[in-house]
């Protein structure tokens, strides 16, 4: 059964091992990968520190992200305030310079927090590729215990060393409780 | 000694597993009917609040703000003082779920949800009294830059401008960081939970999160990232707070030392109003297992650390009035504040933040819940009278005597203010049964932490059988 969009070609969208610990995750992970499979994800209720390199993910899109967008904040502020105050409006305060840096820091300041916190929010949620209501993962038995105490690993029909009855092989060999093949 | 010291707890007691955290959470949302008639009690009064608070602001807003005590030169009063005080109660939250997410405060993990809630609706409240005092809050977009037919632009070397900023962006930012905390929770109530509206609902706001590990990666380091960028901010805005004063020329306002006095001030009260909320809520949905006595105990000497900067403040600032050799200055410490009318709102101040909090350094004050509930009622008086001190009675005291004028608040400005409390208090309510009031995975986190140290206090316990999802 598909819904939705994205789910266009035929067949199943991976095979699914279940594991009720975070250690076991993190064994199969790196199992996984040292077996050269690629195109997989792990989940589980809680971040698991170590498991991004266990599975050779790494990203640092979102950090760069909120660097510029601060950047970008700090630029628009401090030109808001220069031209409202020394091109378009300018008014004699106690004689003090129209273009008054220490006056104007602290909303230059405010400017950049706000738009790296932009970055980092909706940066996150962009790279994430949510929202996203659909997903063939939510198809797998049991997956709502995602959030709750049970971990997961997925390898996905898409990675090229993918092979139905190799790779569910090679996952019924990490002691996982159970594997399950979903559909797309 | 009858009672264990709390510091060899750990922070998460009896047997707990994956499962029994969702449910002690959980249950607060998914099962509505748990909720006890303390609950309806404290949502009346806060609604009747709100009511009174939409009352006085219809009549301010038909009357005008001559129904306040404001006069002229006392032309800030409650609600300057109110809207210092609302914002300063906020600050713990931040400072709670930034500041020791960086120092890896992992005990934070079972309140912080908690007070960046009270952080968001404390600002609200804050919001209020500025909007209002400007009289025309009709026209309070006025505030913001953009472009107008007017030809003019907000005037940013002005102290007030600085605060919009400040605080439209604490606002802001508070609100992003609270939301991203809730989205993998919205994820597990959604998976948990069993009525078809519940699950829609959850589901929308769950954005699709599927606890992916590449959701988690970059989650956490935008977290973090907040985390990092909060940090300053909740700095700055009460120093921001406090230059709306500092850089004035009034009598007993141009004092250097307010910006880190107010943000300690702030934390002070925070905390204090953290408490207030955490002991009664604990007990009420029997949470002691996750906030624990140790939790109190930590949280009660951060209100007494906070407490006495707060003191050294007060005692500089008296110091500076005499050592500065302004004669107005020191007059007003002579006349208003040790002397005088309001004195006795001086020397209270003194005795609630200065004299109170230091029970704290007797062990037994910070273990027995009504003694720290008492202490932080009178730490959220006394961070009232603090600004009530430093606002109108330094107006009051003007540099031509002749136009020196006393201010008495009328029934409005009490009004206003009792309203905004009981509007707090709503909101506080209706966190506590629709959202869930601690972070699953973050103590689902510590948990795992707990165990792989091998704490003996806290055995894993072999996983059940969950109810709900399906």
């Amino acid at each position: 059964m598909s819904h939705g969009y994205g789910a266009s070609e035929e067949g199943p969208y991976g095979l699914v091992a279940e594991f009720t610990s975070p250690e076991a995750l993190m064994d199969a992970a790196e199992a996984a990968r040292e077996a050269g499979y690629k195109k997989m994800d792990a989940y589980s209720p809680f971040p698991i520190h170590g498991l991004s390199e266990a599975i050779g993910f790494s990203d640092k899109k979102v950090p760069w992200t909120v660097f510029f967008c601060g950047l970008c904040g700090c630029f628009i502020g401090y030109s808001l305030e220069w031209y409202t105050a020394v091109i378009d409006y300018p008014l004699n305060v106690g004689g003090k310079p129209l273009n008054s840096l220490p006056a104007f820091i602290p909303p230059a300041y405010e400017c950049t927090i706000l738009l790296a916190s932009f970055g980092a929010f909706f940066g996150m949620l962009a790279y994430n590729g949510l929202p996203k209501p659909y997903h063939s993962i939510f198809n797998t038995p049991g997956f709502q215990r995602a959030s709750q105490d049970r971990f997961f690993l997925a390898i996905e029909v898409k990675d090229p060393k993918y092979d139905a009855v190799k790779t569910r092989t090679f996952m019924e060999g990490l002691s996982p409780i159970n594997v399950s093949e979903v559909e797309a | 000694m009858a009672t264990t010291p709390p510091i060899n707890q750990p922070l998460i007691t009896g047997q707990q597993s994956y499962a029994t955290i969702d449910e002690s959470i959980g249950r607060l949302v998914l099962q509505q009917r748990i909720h006890p008639r303390a609950w309806w009690i404290m949502a009346t009064f806060g609604v009747l609040g709100t009511c009174l608070l939409g009352l006085s602001i219809t009549w301010l807003v038909y009357q005008g703000i001559g129904i306040w005590g404001n006069n002229i030169p006392v032309a800030w009063s409650f609600d300057i003082v109110n809207f210092v005080w609302w914002i300063g109660i906020g600050h713990a939250g931040t400072l709670i779920s930034a500041i020791l997410l960086l120092m890896r405060q992992q005990w934070r993990n079972s309140i912080n949800r908690f007070s960046e809630a009270m952080t968001i609706f404390a600002v609200m409240c804050a919001a209020i009294y500025p909007v209002l005092h400007t009289g025309r809050p009709w026209v309070s977009y006025w505030l913001f830059p953009f472009w107008n037919i007017m030809a003019v632009w907000p005037q940013f070397r002005s102290p007030l401008m600085w605060d919009v900023f400040a605080v439209s962006t604490y606002f802001t930012v508070s609100l992003l960081f609270w939301f991203m905390g809730l989205v993998p929770d919205f994820a597990n109530l959604r998976d948990r939970a069993t009525n078809k509206p519940a699950k829609v609902v959850f589901g929308l706001v769950a954005l699709g999160w599927r606890n992916s590990n590449q959701h988690w990666h970059r989650y956490e380091q935008a977290y973090l990232l907040l985390a990092g960028i909060s940090t300053p901010l909740v700095l700055s805005v009460h120093s921001i707070v406090s230059f709306d004063f500092a850089v004035s020329i009034m009598p007993g306002w141009n004092v250097s030392i307010f910006p880190p006095y107010f943000v300690a001030g702030a934390v002070f009260a925070g905390f204090a109003m953290v408490l207030t909320f955490a002991i009664p809520v604990r007990k009420m949905y029997k949470l002691e297992h996750l906030i624990t006595d140790r939790h109190i105990d930590w949280m009660s000497k951060i209100t007494m650390a906070t407490g006495l900067i707060v003191a050294y403040g007060y005692v500089l600032e008296a110091f500076f009035s005499w050592y500065g050799a302004n004669t107005f200055e020191f007059a007003l410490f002579r006349h208003i504040r040790w002397t005088g009318p309001y004195s006795w709102a001086y020397w209270m101040l003194i005795f609630c933040n200065v004299v109170a909090p230091n029970l704290f350094w007797w062990p037994y004050a910070r273990r027995n819940p009504w003694c720290v509930m008492i202490i932080c009622q009178f730490v959220s008086l006394g961070m009232w009278l603090e600004r009530f001190v430093i606002i109108p009675m330094s107006l009051m005291n003007n540099y031509l005597p002749s136009s020196n004028r006393p201010y008495y608040p009328t029934f409005w400005d009490i009004a206003m203010y009792a309203g905004t409390i009981g509007f707090f208090t709503m909101m506080m309510f209706l966190f506590i049964r629709f959202l869930p009031v601690i972070n699953f995975f973050e103590i689902k986190d510590l948990l795992y932490k707990t165990i792989k140290k091998g704490n003996p206090a806290v055995e894993p316990v072999e996983t059940v059988a969950l109810s709900g999802g399906g």
